[in-house]
């Protein structure tokens, strides 16, 4: 605006000069309006190189993008949900079912930022209430570099392991309301820990990106203490479109935890807990691919998604039954295995609805049956399986209602299950990850 | 061992994936892709990660746009948070070093610009507004002259050997624009004053431009879908006879623009959102196509 005004004024006076001038000669009259330009290009310059006026400033400009994520959910059962098992499988994390009626999920606060050039950060909390206890678990906290280039990305802190597809995203962003059984029965929902990861994007059309990570080895489903690494993991993973409308991305995952000391849910036997405890040695092998579709591409209003893991572990070691007395011990050499398949549509702008189902099998073998029965570990011919269903209704980017029913044949009694959930995001628009 | 023989498979089957150009330029919209392929030449490798029927807004980092991002040596987007759901992740996924924020590979056409619409106030209740302003800024061909000065100087600072190309380019194109611009005011000049509703706040650049008023928008607040409530008020406050049109972008469903239109005999006119890169079109032919609609109604 300024410079506006100083331009008017300048050719006001230049006019006013050359009518005043108007005997001297074209040479002058020119040399004079390039002295003018060249004055104006100074005053511009000038103007444009000051520093607006800044005013006091209260140190938060620079303050990490926030968004808290408030879950809820109302849950109805027709079994007790405290007596919940799997057979085949000894849980543990955070497999148990959320609590009968209404209660709070997973309250997320999620700080991320640039720290420098250099390096990202995120800083994630989640809140949630186990016997009516509110526990604050330290879900993330780690660095990412941001300029190695190459394709290469180091990150190091407390992180989700990069396996499978569903482990490394936020529960607020899955596409139900509980975990795939596969991941309840040997992640305990999911695995987080504390370690580094390598990854390296392929120069090439075909997206190709290898990734591998070395964990401390503390956390379920690894546990004890390790002087170094307690858990390898690899993956590679592919992906690309078909066409304007279709796009795929596809998995191999692999990982290895030695010397594991991992304590699972305990059965109460009058007075004294008896804690299963597994001593010994896991490697997961896990596949998955994952297909979208979208009319031209734009998913505002119709979009669709294809989703299936895999995933099997063995384990050997012993299995150690806490607080029995005499102490009963028992070899393991466990082999699980499961998969699920979903399919989402989001058929409307503000709708979606999707389908799931679950199959998990076991062939545990020990030396004392007893023992494995008491951890859980005898399926007695069982194969868990479950059928779900879901609508949700998105009144806009940030906010989320779903009703989603279970038909949950996880152990002999058929369970009906009746989730009632909101999902709220408040503060910075979360990324949408593949 | 299987692992390195995995590896080296793959690696061999991508090889001839790996091309080799001047600069290989990632655009997160089309009409990027479309400018600087005017400044550019043969030899520089345009993707653009969205085409004109998609909404910006609404996009993933799929595994294909972070292969693309991967090998860009620069990445063009309007940037005011138009990408904020999924370029910052994609940055990060592509672990590419030369198109990080701060590096010449990163360029934001929003830095070069004057923003319509800054809000004063941010809140959410408010629809999902950008902090910055609104980044629909190619629809003014002014901001088109704007963005290609900036982005000469950014290609020459990254390929200096093609500087006497790029502005040879750049000199050219602005010239033929700027007559094409005083060719599209003149046969625009009739829609000077007229009253237009939008369905969304994409076209305030253009109405800017070409001197129309913006009444009303078919959504009650940005990103949020037109409720039957908030239709059913439009049509009674709207003074019919004053309204030119109904402007909204072809990609969108047009089910509310058709109902305020049959209730008061407002014409619609579809717009291409942006350039049709992907089949060729030009920002010229663009631009072209975008006044014809607008003229047609008008008639």
């Amino acid at each position: 605006m300024n410079i506006t005004i100083i331009r008017a004024g300048l050719v006001c006076v230049l006019v006013f000069t050359t009518s005043a001038v108007f005997a001297t000669d074209e040479e002058t009259l020119t040399h004079q309006l390039e002295e003018y330009e060249k004055r104006l290009d100074m005053l511009e310059r000038h103007v444009s190189e000051q520093q607006p006026i800044s005013p006091y400033k209260t140190g938060n400009e620079f303050n990490p993008a926030i968004s808290v994520i408030i879950d809820g959910v109302y849950a109805s059962y027709e079994n007790n949900p405290d007596n919940y098992v799997l057979p085949g499988y000894s849980l543990g994390g955070e497999s148990e079912l959320a609590k009968e009626g209404f209660s709070l999920g997973h309250s997320e606060i999620i700080m991320s930022s640039n720290i420098d050039d250099k390096f990202f950060g995120q800083f994630s909390l989640a809140l949630a209430e186990h016997n009516d206890e509110v526990e604050v678990e330290l879900e993330e906290a780690f660095f990412e570099t941001l300029a190695l280039g190459h394709g290469m990305t180091i990150r190091g802190g407390r992180f989700y392991s990069g396996i499978g597809y569903l482990n490394q995203q936020h529960e607020h962003t899955w596409d139900f309301h509980d975990a795939p059984l596969i991941y309840r029965g040997i992640f305990g929902n999911q695995y987080f820990d504390d370690g580094v990861r390598a990854t390296y994007v392929a120069p090439t059309d075909l997206y190709v990106e290898l990734g591998l990570e070395a964990f401390a080895g503390g956390k379920y489903p690894a546990g004890g203490d390790h002087s170094n690494v307690g858990v390898w993991t690899g993956f590679v993973n592919f992906g690309g479109d078909l066409g304007i409308s279709h796009s795929w991305q596809a998995g191999l995952s692999y990982l290895t935890a030695d010397d594991i000391e991992r304590e699972h849910g305990s059965h109460v036997h009058t007075g004294v807990a008896e804690i299963p405890l597994f001593e010994g040695d896991s490697t997961i092998a896990g596949v998955n691919m994952i297909y979208k579709w979208a009319p031209s591409g734009n998913s505002i209003e119709q979009n669709f998604k294809l989703q299936f893991e895999y995933f099997s572990r063995d384990e050997k070691g012993s299995l150690i039954l806490l607080n029995s007395s005499p102490l009963e011990v028992s070899s393991l050499n466990s082999e699980q295995d499961g998969w699920y398949l979903q399919g989402i549509w989001q058929f409307d702008r503000n709708w979606r609805t999707g389908i799931r189902y679950d199959m998990l099998d076991s062939d545990n073998l020990g030396s004392d049956a007893a023992v494995l029965d008491e951890a859980g570990l005898v399926k007695n011919g069982h194969t868990p399986t479950r059928s779900s269903i879901m609508a949700e209704w998105l009144p806009s980017n940030f906010s989320r209602f779903r009703l989603q029913y279970n038909r949950d044949d996880s152990y002999q009694d058929t369970d009906n299950q009746i989730f009632l959930q909101y999902t709220f995001s408040m503060g910075a628009h979360g990324a949408h990850a593949y | 061992m299987h692992t390195k023989t995995a590896a080296a498979f793959i690696l061999l089957v991508c090889l001839p994936g790996i091309s080799q150009a001047a600069l290989n330029v990632f655009t997160c919209e089309p009409e990027w892709a479309a400018l600087v392929k005017e400044l550019g030449d043969d030899e520089i490798n345009i993707y653009s990660a969205t085409t004109s029927t998609q909404d910006p807004h609404h996009i993933q980092a799929r595994p294909s746009l972070i292969a693309k991002a991967r090998r860009a040596d620069l990445l063009i987007c309007t940037g005011a948070e138009l990408e904020a759901g999924w370029l910052p992740l994609l940055l990060r996924k592509a672990g590419n070093a030369a198109i990080q924020p701060g590096q010449p590979g990163f360029f934001m056409t929003a830095d070069y610009v004057d923003m319509l619409e800054v809000p004063t106030t941010l809140d959410r209740s408010l629809g999902d507004i950008h902090a910055s302003g609104n980044p629909h800024i190619h629809l003014d061909p002014n901001n088109i002259i704007r963005v290609a000065n900036a982005l000469t100087q950014r290609l020459i600072e990254l390929n200096e050997s093609g500087s006497k190309r790029y502005q040879k380019n750049q000199e050219q194109f602005i010239k033929r624009w700027q007559q094409a611009m005083a060719g599209w005011s003149e046969r625009a000049a009739s829609l000077r004053g007229q009253d237009i509703v939008m369905h969304h706040n994409t076209w305030p650049y253009l109405s800017h431009w070409l001197g129309m008023n913006a009444v009303a928008t078919l959504e009650p607040i940005p990103g949020v879908p037109p409720a039957s409530s908030h239709l059913a008020r439009l049509e009674k406050r709207l003074n019919h006879d004053d309204v030119a049109m109904i402007i909204h972008a072809d990609y969108v469903n047009e089910r509310s623009a058709q109902w305020l239109s049959s209730k008061t005999g407002i014409p619609i006119v579809s717009l291409p959102a942006s350039v049709n890169f992907q089949q060729g079109e030009t920002l010229m032919q663009f631009y072209e196509t975008i006044i014809d609609a607008l003229m047609a109604s008008g008639e």
